[in-house]
């Protein structure tokens, strides 16, 4: 192995990485100063520019990514997409956790409390417990392939979960008359929207350079290990020599 | 009685073998269990796998059952190629696999497990009374739950039920642990029945002197591989 | 498959016959957690608006599903426990077993337990919470469609977790957020079988239900590929 294969950064990722603080830096422009304070939440609207797309990121595209990895994995047997899989949800737990902390920071000027049982917060706690297991069987101390073919197992039934969870309570929510303020009703103007547009492109590349970090780790961590086969096999034969 | 290590491998023509492993790596998790075996068994062999603990005798059993991973080399077994799972699954209903543990379900008696696995192995029921009755499982100890029992009871439990499967190929793992005097008497007796009736065995044990008799050849296993040549 | 299946599930039930963990452990337990409950949500507390009515008795259907899935728990553990405890998994392997029997047995076994489990952890309810019945057909049929969805979803995960030291604690933390929009659906349903509108409960019901087939069909689809080691 030489040099350029031994980190977890190549040419693609630091471009990607200088163009995901570009649009970072433009982002946060539109979002802080460009948009104008919301009429019913002033500023606290703009935590909503972040909030929101780091919610699609992570439910959607995120867990997404991990449920087609696994099932593509399941089908072809092939570690790259097992890998993908593996990053891809880490990722998303954190996207995750992101979330709801954005949401229960909006929810304290907003509705005075952190936690509303709003529909959309609760199930995404779940969504991010659920996964939270689906990192836990990656860390089961069992033969990799088990290990791999029971996580894609979860990863794909978790996903079907994450859509179930959803809808269910946000039907659950429906029955009572709740929130008085519903965050889709808010006041939209076009930099508004624009700010949105933004913060989806910004995290969505946030995303994507972690996940190809994240994904090399996990490449080279068995890299390491079949290279390290070699050694324990040659090890294993000289136990019998002696 | 042929009792060297030498002898049988090249007297075993090619596509005959029960049992042919060349350079098998199996690994459990990270750890090579078997680190490149070459061995090769023909039918009505009994092939007796000594050396110490942690030689890589009972991963040897397992990857004949088709329980272990191939991850690298060549395998077959009855026919069947072990590095293919569906080859590997039709491989499992062929052989009998006597292990450390015995399968047995501690609330059910010796009667209901016996029944229970004939049943599950697709085994003739018939075969039943005659297995409980040659292994010296008496009435009064049938109906009992096994949890009761003693460890060569619940040996004796464990080889009913494989005779009960007809294995064309037997892989005993210990088969002597906690059984009298009697008790191993009688599996070797079994074991030279079934391959008088056309199958093949390989028994794992550390205390080879007690098998040695049965054996049609021995081999000794240590650090993942054949040592032949040091056989005792 | 059919016939795998009942092999295991009769294999099931019979230890369980002579283990008799489900009625001197499980359904205790069961019991404790309802009386748990009542200390938690106090019997006195009376509901907004309407001093005839108990805050324990409006929110029994949702106490007693959580007891169940508590008491569920214990018996996913036990379903896979004596299935590792003397290494059987791998002569069922080598039996060659149809995965898909194994789960549906196991899931069945599983649910019939559960079935006995609920009746009578329902009687305790009765007692203790004091709720009364509009809809028996509706009761049924809930009762029905939520054990299949526990006991599948509950089967499929045990196998996640099978053979494992963390099994204890992994399956817990897999199967209750799974289940939580069963949890919502069947405590809604109880609710409306128990004090109407029952036109409320039955498209519910059928929404448990749904989630029940989803979950078995996801485990004889995938229950080989769980527990096929090599």
């Amino acid at each position: 192995m030489n040099d350029a294969t031994l980190g977890t950064a190549s040419k693609v990722t630091t471009r990607l990485g200088f163009l995901t603080l570009a649009v970072g830096v433009v982002f946060l422009a539109y979002a802080l100063f460009i948009s104008p304070p919301e009429i019913s939440q002033a500023d606290s609207v703009r935590l909503f520019y972040i909030h929101v797309p780091a919610a699609i990121v992570s439910l959607y595209l995120a867990f997404g990514v991990t449920a087609v990895g696994s099932a593509i994995y399941l089908w072809k047997g092939s570690q790259f997409w097992d890998l993908v899989a593996w990053a891809s949800a880490e990722i998303g737990v954190l996207f995750c956790a992101f979330t709801l902390v954005t949401g229960m920071l909006w929810g304290r000027p907003t509705w005075g409390v952190y936690w509303t049982w709003d529909a959309r917060l609760t199930s995404t706690a779940i969504t991010f417990i659920l996964f939270l297991g689906y990192l836990a069987v990656r860390r089961l101390d069992m033969p990799a392939d088990v290990r791999s073919r029971r996580a894609a197992v979860l990863g794909i039934i978790s996903f079907l979960n994450v859509i179930i969870v959803r809808y269910s309570v946000a039907w659950w929510r429906s029955l009572h008359q709740g929130a008085t303020l519903n965050p889709a009703d808010i006041q939209i103007d076009d930099s508004m929207l624009f700010s949105f547009f933004l913060g989806a492109v910004f995290e969505s590349l946030v995303f994507a350079w972690l996940l190809i970090h994240r994904f090399r780790i996990g490449w080279l961590e068995t890299q390491l290990e079949s290279a390290g086969i070699d050694a324990a096999i040659e090890e294993r034969r000289a136990e019998g020599a002696q | 009685m042929v009792n060297d290590p030498l002898a049988g491998d090249q007297a075993q023509p090619h596509g005959t073998n029960v049992v042919k492993l060349a350079a098998v790596v199996s690994l459990i998790g990270r750890f090579p269990a078997l680190a490149g075996v070459d061995l090769s068994v023909g039918p009505g062999e009994v092939v007796l796998l000594t050396g110490p603990n942690g030689a890589g005798k009972t991963t040897l059993l397992r990857v004949c059952a088709g329980l272990a991973p191939v991850n690298r080399g060549d395998a077959s077994v009855l026919g069947f190629n072990m590095t293919r799972r569906n080859d590997r699954r039709s491989v499992r209903r062929q052989v009998g696999l006597l292990g450390h543990s015995n399968a047995l379900y501690d609330e059910l008696s010796v009667e209901e497990n016996v029944t229970f696995w004939a049943k599950a192995n697709g085994a003739d029921l018939a075969s039943i009374e005659p297995a409980l009755e040659r292994l010296g499982l008496a009435d009064r100890l049938r109906s009992v739950p096994v949890r009761g029992l003693s460890a060569g009871q619940r040996r004796r439990t464990a080889m009913a039920i494989l005779v009960c499967r007809r294995p064309r190929l037997w892989l005993l793992d210990e088969p002597h642990a906690g059984l009298d005097a009697e008790g191993r008497d009688l599996i070797d007796s079994l074991v030279r029945q079934a391959v008088e009736s056309g199958a093949t065995a390989m028994i794992a044990s550390h205390e080879p002197d007690r098998i040695a008799a049965l054996a049609t050849r021995s081999v000794v296993v240590a650090g993942g591989r054949i040592a032949n040549g040091a056989c005792p | 498959m059919i016939r795998d299946a009942r092999l295991i599930a009769m294999k099931d039930l019979r230890i369980e016959k002579s283990s008799r963990v489900l009625t001197t452990q499980v359904l205790p337990f069961g019991f404790i957690v309802l009386i748990l409950f009542g200390f938690g949500v106090s019997p006195d507390r009376r509901v907004v608006g309407d001093a005839n009515r108990s805050v324990l008795t409006e929110v029994a259907p949702g106490l007693f599903w959580i007891a169940v899935l508590f008491a569920a728990l214990l018996a996913f553990g036990r379903s896979f426990a004596v299935e590792s405890t003397d290494g059987s998994l791998d002569a069922l392997r080598l039996a060659g077993i149809d995965p898909a029997g194994i789960f549906l047995g196991k899931a069945a076994a599983v649910f019939l337990q559960l079935i006995i489990l609920e009746v009578l952890l329902g009687v305790g309810a009765v007692v203790l919470f004091n709720v009364q019945l509009a809809a028996p057909l509706l009761l049924i049929a809930v009762v029905i469609a939520t054990t299949v969805a526990i006991s599948a979803t509950g089967t499929l995960y045990g196998a996640l977790a099978a053979g494992q030291s963390a099994r204890d604690t992994l399956v817990p933390l897999l199967v209750l957020p799974a289940l939580s929009p069963v949890l919502l659906g069947a405590t809604r349903a109880t609710e409306s079988a128990l004090y109407g509108p029952t036109s409320d409960g039955w498209p519910v019901a059928g929404l448990v239900a749904a989630f029940a087939l989803l979950y078995t069909a996801a485990g004889i689809v995938s229950f080989g590929l769980l527990l096929d080691e090599t």
